[in-house]
């Protein structure tokens, strides 16, 4: 539940986010899941406010999310997710079983590595200019497509109502927001990925997933609001 | 050795100049970890082969085989073995700390190693121009090392984090010693992670990780490559 405003203002965790940043929309995701109030501070990737020398400081490699929490400073989603889930141990977002946390693991790492920073606003810039402007779509449909399909395979035998049960864990914070994406954004013909899409539906459920999306952040532009 | 120790023991499907393979090989050698190395040839397209594919859908390496279960990722293996073996953890108890060791890693694996990989390589080739992919990849693994350099500024010691060896370590020195040679990388401009590749290349279980000690390394000063295990 994002806020903005009041005495206890300074005492919330501050989460710097980029309404449109799939890799903020995890740690939205998280927050709301584990009740957490937080303070949003946009980041304007577009205008290039991640090179700004205050945001630097926080995040060296200027992207998105940061969080702020109390003194600590952590960036990454990935590693932000598993400093929540340590200090803030409701609603576990990883399953005791080894194994399962394992393929949560492997799940979140196929949407941070080998989809989402190949279809980021930099990549997308750069092959828009070295390569044209109409490269780009098919190239992001080629890189999601690829991981779609790995994604089905490794899901396949762990899936429930959710990617890898009838809980929400790890996994579905990952693919909810990059499935979003390739939908929303990308229009990806999701035929081929009836696991994928079947879970997007049961995350569509979910508040705590619905208002993490992009379309329902302070900083998401009147035009684009859902 | 028996069959039964056989069945207990780990397998890693490996390659030998993979860099992914290299961070999990590196993990296992610090947790004193023994493991059955089973070499997966990726310039002959055996990760293509059916054998291969029932092993892993995914059809990549790393792949980690612990009794029944089959895990690939080397991010993914790297936690799993952190939470199964808890001898000479890789990651440090203090948050923070975690925290960066965390970040360090996903700076690697995410921001920095899938940028550099020989399919977007082939593509900017193609679509670009040849001489563009050393730039292109010089580019981003330089905008990896210098927010490395600045992450790891204020928490460093012998090591990434301190003055042991830990996660950020274990993704920090494969990737060094492969991008500074394939891609050209003047390390001088990056004192600090000059100095932890130094300290993580004095380790045995560093040196016994290298590439060319692998069982599947070929001797390029060789005609015929070194017949396999």
């Amino acid at each position: 539940m994002a806020s903005g405003g009041g005495v206890e203002e300074s005492k919330k965790p501050k989460l710097y986010s980029y309404w449109r940043s799939s890799c903020s929309c995890r740690v939205r995701i998280a927050l709301n899941l584990k009740g957490l109030d937080y303070e949003y501070k946009a980041v304007n990737l577009v205008k290039g406010e991640q090179f700004s020398p205050e945001y630097l400081k926080l995040n060296p490699i200027g992207y998105v999310p940061a969080l702020v929490d109390g003194d600590i400073v952590v960036a990454d989603s990935f590693a932000i997710l598993l400093y929540l889930e340590e200090k803030y141990p409701q609603h576990p977002l990883l399953p005791q079983d080894l194994q399962k946390r394992a393929i949560n693991y492997q799940a979140a790492n196929i949407v941070s590595s080998s989809i989402q920073p190949l279809q980021n606003l930099a990549v997308l810039k750069y092959i828009g200019e070295k390569v044209g402007p109409d490269e780009r779509l098919p190239w992001v449909k080629c890189c999601i497509g690829n991981g779609f399909a790995a994604l089905e395979k490794l899901l396949k035998g762990y899936a429930g109502k959710y990617a890898t049960g009838d809980e929400v864990f790890l996994a579905d914070l990952f693919l909810a927001p990059q499935i979003h994406a390739a939908i929303k954004r990308f229009k990806l013909d999701m035929t081929e990925f009836p696991l994928l899409s079947r879970l997007n539906e049961a995350y569509e459920e979910l508040p705590a997933f619905q208002d993490a999306m992009p379309e329902k952040q302070p900083d998401t532009p009147v035009e684009e609001r859902g | 050795m028996d069959s039964n120790t056989q069945a207990s023991k780990l397998v890693l499907y490996s390659f030998w100049q993979s860099s992914c393979s290299w961070r999990v090989r590196f993990a296992l050698n610090l947790k004193g970890l023994p493991y059955e190395y089973r070499a997966v040839n990726l310039v002959k397209g055996e990760q293509f082969s059916p054998e291969f594919e029932k092993l892993n859908p995914l059809r990549c390496v790393p792949v980690l085989v612990d009794g029944d279960f089959v895990l690939s990722d080397s991010s993914a293996i790297l936690l799993y073995l952190e939470e199964k073996y808890l001898q000479n953890a890789l990651l440090p108890v203090d948050p923070k700390l975690r925290a960066v060791n965390l970040q360090a890693a996903s700076i690697i694996s995410s921001s920095t190693q899938p940028l550099h990989m020989l399919s977007v390589l082939k593509y900017i080739e193609e679509k670009v121009g040849p001489g563009e992919k050393l730039s292109w990849a010089q580019h981003n693994i330089e905008k990896g090392f210098h927010a490395l350099e600045k992450l790891l500024k204020g928490c460093h010691g012998k090591y990434a984090t301190g003055e042991k060896v830990y996660m950020a370590d274990v993704f920090l020195a494969p990737q060094i010693a492969l991008t500074t040679l394939r891609f050209n990388i003047d390390m001088s401009k990056f004192p600090t992670l000059s100095m932890i590749y130094e300290s993580c290349k004095a380790l045995p279980e560093f040196q016994a990780s290298i590439p060319e000690r692998q069982p599947d390394a070929v001797q390029l000063s060789c005609l015929y490559p070194r017949l396999n295990n």
